[in-house]
């Protein structure tokens, strides 16, 4: 499966100010049929995460923050069933997660003598029931199962999904007789910063020499690449010829010296 | 100067600011202007200063070390102040170094005595003046009274009253007082009176390859003036062999005089332990000079003024303003270990007051300040110390001066010999000595003619006959190498008529010259079978006596004091006198050519540079191959280099410099037309560009010590020169860091260029050459990045072949402590050497050492690339070794210790106990199985290298040479992995423990249940399971429809969870994608699936379909999660108050639900009552708390049921709930 940097451009214009949520997906899916739901996720959560380094900083403001925390307690004073959270941050533009936590950090703040850790705070986006206080538990719940971007249950997706394309790209090794060591082999010979494989005997793709594999579970950091892999990886994903997944992964290559 | 001095000792400037003073031409902005206006008036006399500060401390010494050069007289009252020689050289530094040591006055007898008495034996006079003062040190200074007018009168007439400590040395030496002059190895008289009657060694001249050296006096305190005393005869018709200094040539007159003392001696011996005054002056405590004086820090006089000295004087060691930093280290050790003090008038002892800072009053005015001084030297220079030889280290360590004076030197010292690997042999192996053959590149094709090839070989049959002959007489008394060899070397010349056979010729003799004196032993070894190594023959049990039996015997004759002159020792002498002998110019031309031409190759030589090593430790293994490639290249080179010094400047060579400026110039007019032999000055510039001055300095120095007087003054050798000086002071021993040269590998420079600076022919002012001349030199040593001087490659077994005279600090200490011997108590007994017949010329060695030279031999006669070969296939092979025990043996011995530390963790429970402790038990348990590599090792080399040998050498090699050389392979191959291993084995296990340790306890830490044994999915599983990632995605819809907000359309169908429950049973049991983030979450998730259940109001289920639900929940937690399963989030005040919101709640489901997890032993009754409890305590709506009392009451009434009575129960239970639930 072949996705072009047109198409991945031509997805990635729909995701303009779309809130990261079911529904979003949804219609989204409906309008590219031909991708998968994954791919377009990945694609949603790759622009969506660009838009929120954008605009990350405006919502951290201490005033922004404290009018956030008062539409909040106004919302659940009228209606606390109500999903007053998801639709402020939805309002407002940011993603549901990131405003529980902003919620719920200037709540314990407010209850708590001392200022929350931040693995307190994690643990409780994790698991809401640790939240003190009831209504506040369900609005964070309902963000974070919400949020189809941010949030603990994203995270450990897209750490599913890296782990899987790992196994994947060793069974394919394998399955072609490449000898490899794989990071934790690499670890334990020392190498601190590792790629996923590291190829015993360098192989030629479409005459490039490839020493290395690293495989992204997300179309990531692409702004960070430079532009001549932007567009390669496809093809090279393409040629490494998976019959199961759809481009999601990518391979970049290194070619060293 | 003194001026200088002074203004340092009166503190008014600083050390620092000296040294930058001296150091560097233009004032730093550092300096403190009050400094600088103290310094700025005596700028003229900057470079002045070092040379001052170095003959001061030599003449302020003069009185410790007595038999050293005798101080010149003195303008009376002005110390400081020191007058030229007169008629010696205007030029500012070196008349103040003459005026002290002009050559004219060394040969005193007093000098010339010891060395009659050694045998005749050159050597260094530090060490021949400490066994002076072990027993007839009375002699020297006998005769020194008695040949120098000057000592009587600077040492008056005594005072010395019987008893005092202080002696005054007054009195004409009384030869025939057996007390004060003992024989040979007689004991002191002690307390007790006890003498010991010794003999006495004959002396006996020895000859000697000295041909080259002029004393050299400059610095060396006291300098070589002990010249050989008996110069070969042969010498002296070389065009070396200049006139010797006068002293010299009174050898026989000195030996004469002895002997008639000592027959005095013998006539007067019936009452030796009772001295016989003389003139009526008895000396009583002539004792106290005879043993060491001890040295009691208590008794140093002025702390603050020898602290100072000893700073300057560090600082100038340190920025490398001395020309030898070993000449210095010398004479500080022979201030520590000087033995007593000549003294001197009272009155010159009282510093008179006021004067103590100044320089009126002497420096060292006891032994316990020049010990004081020599320590505090010591410690600035502990870096440099510790790079010595083991043996060394041992020695100083052991100085129970230097302990007394300062324990934390004495601290750092005994760790540095602990640590220490060097082990430096001065005992230098015996020269490989095989002739070689090599048909295979003098065959016919590479000759004009048949006759030329025959005229080739038969000169090739005569030169071998030449050296077999040299070989049996050259250390008979009497033989003659001119005499013996002269005629037949020069007939086989004239036969030499074609160019080309001289080519030929050329070839076979630097083939032989580099195969017999390339090795350490050929090099700087003693006269061939003059050393077998006697320490390993003999085993080191009696290492005292064999420390002295070895230096008496054997060091003396391996270098001749700190900077001896150049020298062509063991075989190097017979090319040499081939050389001279055959007095060829053809020959000469062709040689030089050929040397130039190696010089050059070798120098150019690409050494391969090992990559940064990928892991430490084994790597080690393949280093020393490259450090071993580096020290064959380096002595190649020096030795090519010496024989074109030697060979090129020969025709130049003459006594003296020539005596007038006239002719001075002359000769520079003509020579500087003359091109250089081989363009040194390009090749050393190439080699400091490219970072490769350890390779290129080395052998440079080789090639100018042999040149003549002429050479220095020449423009072309000035700048070679002036490169060399620029680069020593580049080389600051404390600088490191990226980009600088190694440490060892600056010592190596620092000690060739040191005696480059003190060899006769090099002017003596050169070193000290105007700063503005060394800064016009600056080269760029940053070009290249990873050049030879920043690698390793110098250790100290190279530094001691390169430079054997840094041996001579051992050998001084090493008399300290024979000699200090007897005044602790002892006597000194004399050594009988016994030979036995295993002591022979050439002793049958060990099985071991007849096996290698069986090796040597076999390669001989084999071609080169077979010894190639098997030298490569054995040091692969014993890298390999090392790696293949890492994989096999070692990884067994951490699989071993993983699973002692699993049964030791169960054992003591979570604790674990400290891991520090852990790790030394499994250390101990497990290091004694390191001994099995040797075992293994051995195997590996076994199997694996003659296959390799035979891999690689042709089909057509002859079996017999084949099974020889994968013998020698196997053997070498061996020997290299097992020396790695025995040395590093215990250290490697350790390190794997270690590691596997710690692995081990941090991944125990945070989740113990994850690392229990995971089930695989079965083999014929091919995968097709949902992914979990596609699962949680899923899971997390279901989830966020249900916490909302959702469509109208929206919902989950009963369908579609249903298949998503199956799915995830699925999942869970391939797991071929699951990882332990991801389980955790699905079983966080499930739970809250079930939960969501409950509550029908959110989807469209009747009960039987939730029931079913559960029941597939209730088997995935059971039987496929193996992560724990969160199920109290069950009850957790979020998930039970969804059920508050609904009406009617129903409860029966949970309850259904509590009975199934307490039946399947998912979760504990007590639990969930904990649970339950706690919920209660939750504020609820009023009638949810009644309602949850009432489920509470009701889980708590059902009895725990055994297995049989589920159903019933089962059956009941849905009543129940809906009673509860309308109720």
């Amino acid at each position: 499966m072949i996705l072009t940097k047109a198409q991945y451009d031509e997805i990635a214009q729909c995701l303009v100010s779309v809130p990261p949520t079911r529904q979003s997906l949804r219609k989204l899916k409906q309008r590219f049929p031909s991708q998968s739901q994954a791919t377009l996720l990945s694609i949603f959560s790759q622009e969506y995460q660009k838009h929120i380094k954008r605009t990350h900083a405006k919502h951290h403001t201490s005033e922004a923050i404290e009018s956030y925390y008062q539409r909040y307690l106004n919302g659940v004073g009228k209606n606390g069933a109500a999903p007053v959270l998801l639709e402020l941050a939805n309002e407002v533009d940011y993603a549901p997660s990131l405003m529980a936590r902003i919620i719920l950090e200037r709540f314990l703040q407010e209850h708590e003598e001392t200022p929350p850790s931040k693995s307190v705070i994690n643990s409780m986006l994790r698991d809401p029931s640790q939240i003190p206080d009831g209504v506040l538990a369900n609005q964070v719940y309902q963000c974070v199962v919400n949020d189809c971007c941010y949030g603990p249950l994203v995270d450990c997706i897209k750490h599913a999904i890296g782990h899987e394309h790992e196994v994947l790209l060793r069974d394919l090794l394998l399955e072609k007789n490449l000898s490899f060591l794989d990071e934790d082999q690499l670890r334990a010979k020392g190498y601190d910063k590792t790629p996923d494989f590291i190829l015993q005997v360098p192989v030629a793709v479409e005459g490039h020499i490839i020493h290395w594999i690293e495989s992204k579970a997300s179309f990531g950091d692409e702004c960070s690449h430079h532009a001549y892999l932007h567009d390669q990886f496809w093809s090279y994903w393409n040629s490494m010829g998976s019959n199961r997944r759809i481009g999601k992964p990518r391979m970049e290559e290194q070619l060293k010296i | 100067m003194a001026a200088v001095l002074e203004s340092l000792l009166r503190e008014e400037v600083s050390v620092a600011a000296a040294v930058r003073w001296i150091a560097r031409s233009a004032q730093s902005s550092e300096d403190d202007p009050g400094e600088a206006a103290a310094l700025s008036p005596l700028r003229p006399l900057r470079k002045e200063f070092v040379p001052f500060l170095l003959n001061f401390l030599r003449e302020q010494s003069s009185r410790v070390l007595p038999q050293g050069p005798p101080t010149p007289a003195k303008a009376p009252g002005s110390s400081a102040a020191l007058p030229g020689r007169p008629g010696g050289p205007p030029r500012g530094s070196r008349g103040a170094r003459s005026q002290l040591f002009p050559p004219t006055q060394l040969p005193s007898p007093a000098a010339e005595v010891p060395s009659a008495r050694r045998g005749g034996r050159r050597r260094g006079p530090g060490p021949a003046r400490e066994r002076g003062g072990r027993g007839p040190a009375g002699l020297e200074e006998g005769a020194g009274g008695e040949g120098l007018p000057w000592a009587a009168s600077r040492r008056p007439r005594g005072s010395g009253s019987p008893g005092s400590p202080s002696l005054a040395r007054s009195d004409p030496p009384n030869l025939s007082n057996l007390e004060e002059f003992p024989p040979v190895g007689s004991v002191p008289l002690g307390p007790a009176g006890r003498t010991k009657p010794s003999r006495r060694i004959n002396p006996t001249p020895v000859s000697e390859e000295r041909s080259l050296s002029k004393p050299k006096t400059c610095f060396t305190s006291p300098p070589i003036n002990c010249v050989p005393s008996s110069q070969p005869s042969v010498l002296d018709t070389s065009p070396w062999g200049h006139g010797l200094p006068p002293g010299c040539r009174s050898l026989q007159e000195e030996r004469e005089m002895l002997r008639k003392e000592r027959s005095k001696q013998l006539q007067q011996s019936p009452t030796p332990a009772c001295p016989t005054p003389e003139s009526g002056s008895p000396l009583p405590s002539r004792i106290g000079n005879l043993t060491a004086e001890p040295a009691d820090p208590a008794g140093v006089s002025s702390h603050r003024r020898l602290e100072l000295v000893a700073l300057i004087y560090s600082s100038c060691l340190a920025e490398n303003l001395v020309p030898n930093l070993f000449l210095e280290l010398f004479f500080i050790l022979q201030l520590l270990t000087a033995r007593r003090m000549v003294a001197v008038k009272d009155s010159d002892l009282e510093p008179s007051p006021g004067a103590l800072d100044s320089l009126e009053s002497p420096l060292f005015q006891s032994v316990h300040d020049c010990v004081f001084f020599a320590v505090q030297v010591l410690e600035h220079q502990f870096q440099v110390l510790s790079c010595l030889d083991k043996g060394t280290l041992k020695l100083l360590a052991e100085n129970e001066r230097l302990l007394c004076f300062s324990p934390a030197l004495q601290g750092r010292l005994q760790a540095a010999y602990e640590s220490s690997v060097a082990k430096v042999s001065l005992a230098m192996p015996p020269s490989a000595q095989a002739v070689s053959f090599q048909p295979e590149t003098d065959n016919r094709a590479n000759f004009s003619s048949d006759r030329a090839f025959h005229t080739f070989k038969k000169q090739r049959d005569v030169f071998y006959e030449v050296l077999r002959e040299w070989e049996d007489h050259h250390e008979q008394p009497g033989w003659d190498f001119e005499k013996g060899l002269g005629s037949r070397i020069r007939a086989m010349m004239g036969q030499l008529s074609a160019a080309c056979s001289h080519s030929h010729f050329v070839r076979l003799f630097q083939k032989q010259l580099l195969q017999m004196c390339q090795s350490p032993g050929g090099a700087g070894g003693p006269v061939l079978g003059e050393a077998p190594d006697v320490l390993s023959m003999l085993g080191a049990d009696k290492l005292g006596r064999l420390r002295r039996l070895q230096e008496r015997l054997v060091a003396p004759q391996s270098s001749g004091g700190p900077c001896p002159p150049p020298t062509f020792p063991g075989c190097q002498g017979f090319f040499r006198d081939f050389i001279l002998s055959a007095s060829s110019f053809q020959f000469n031309q062709h040689l030089m050519d050929s040397l130039s031409l190696k010089i050059r190759e070798l120098n150019g030589l690409a050494l391969p540079q090992p990559e940064p090593s990928d892991e430490d430790g084994e790597s080690d293994v393949d280093w020393q191959g490259e450090r071993r490639q580096f020290a064959v290249v380096l002595l190649s080179l020096r030795l090519l280099a010496k024989f074109l010094g030697f060979v090129a400047f020969l025709p130049y060579r003459g006594p003296e410099p020539p005596p007038t400026r006239e002719l001075q110039d002359s000769i520079l007019a003509l020579r500087s037309q003359v091109p250089p032999a081989l363009d040194v000055l390009a090749l050393l510039q190439q080699g400091l560009r490219a970072r490769r001055a350890v390779l290129t300095v080395p052998w440079l120095v080789e090639f100018l010590s042999l040149a003549d007087h002429i050479v220095p003054m020449l423009d072309y050798y000035r700048s070679v020169f002036t490169l060399l000086l620029h680069l020593h002071r580049s080389l600051v021993l404390s600088k490191e860091g990226e980009g600088e040269m190694c440490f060892l590998n600056k010592l190596l420079l620092l000690a060739v260029l040191g005696w480059l600076f003190q060899i006769p022919t090099v002017p003596e002012d050169l070193f000290f050459l105007e700063e503005g001349q060394l800064e016009a030199f600056e080269v760029d040593t940053v070009a290249s990045e990873h050049g030879l001087d920043g690698m390793p490659v110098v250790d100290q077994h190279l530094l001691y072949t390169c430079c054997p005279y840094i041996g001579e600090l051992r050998k001084l200490l090493a008399s300290w402590v024979s000699g200090s011997s007897a005044r602790s108590g002892g006597f000194v007994r004399k050594i009988t050497p016994t030979t036995t017949t295993s002591l022979g010329a050439q002793p049958p060695r060990t099985t071991q050492g007849l096996q290698a030279q069986l090796a040597q031999a076999f390669f001989h006669n084999q071609p080169p690339s077979l010894r190639r070969t098997v030298e490569f296939v054995a040091e692969r092979i014993g890298s390999n070794c090392v790696k293949h025990i890492k994989a096999t043996l070692v990884a067994d011995l951490v699989r071993q210790a993983e699973s002692l530390l699993q049964e030791q963790l169960v054992m003591q429970g979570q604790e674990g106990g400290d891991p520090a402790q852990l790790l030394e038990s499994l250390c101990s348990q497990l290091c004694p199985h390191g001994a099995q590599a040797l075992t293994q090792g051995r195997e590996f080399c076994q199997k694996k290298s003659p296959g390799a040998v035979r891999a690689l050498l042709p089909e057509e090699t002859p079996a017999a040479v084949l099974s020889s050389a994968e013998h020698i392979a196997v053997g070498l191959a061996t020997e290299k992995a097992c020396a790695w291993l025995s040395a590093n084995i215990t250290a490697l296990i350790r390190r794997e423990v270690k590691a596997a340790v710690s692995r081990l306890l941090r991944a125990q830490g945070p989740e113990p249940a994850a690392r229990g044994e995971r089930r695989g999915c079965s083999r014929a599983c091919e995968h097709h399971a949902p992914l979990p990632s596609h699962l949680i995605s899923e899971i997390k819809d279901v989830l966020s429809l249900a916490a909302g907000p959702r469509d109208p359309e929206e919902g989950v169908s009963p369908e579609h969870l249903e298949q998503l429950l199956g799915q995830l049973g699925q999942m869970l049991q391939c797991r071929q994608f699951l990882c332990p983030p991801a389980e955790q979450h699905l079983a966080k998730c499930s739970v809250e699936l079930a939960s969501l259940l409950g509550p029908p109001a959110q989807h469209q289920l009747d009960r039987g379909q939730a029931r079913r639900l559960l029941h597939m929940l209730l088997s995935l937690w059971k039987d496929n999660f193996q992560v724990p399963v969160p199920l109290q989030l069950l009850l957790s005040p979020r998930n039970v108050g969804l059920l508050a919101d609904t009406r009617p709640r129903e409860w029966d489901l949970l309850l259904f639900l509590l009975r199934e997890l307490v039946e399947k032993g998912l979760m504990g009754q007590t639990e969930i009552e904990a649970c339950l409890g706690s919920l209660r305590e939750a504020q609820w709506p009023g009638d949810f708390s009644e309602e949850l009392a009432t489920l509470f009451n009701l889980f708590l009434a059902e009895p725990h049921v055994p297995e049989p009575q589920l159903r019933a129960c089962e059956l009941v239970q849905p009543n129940r709930g809906t009673v509860l639930a309308q109720s």
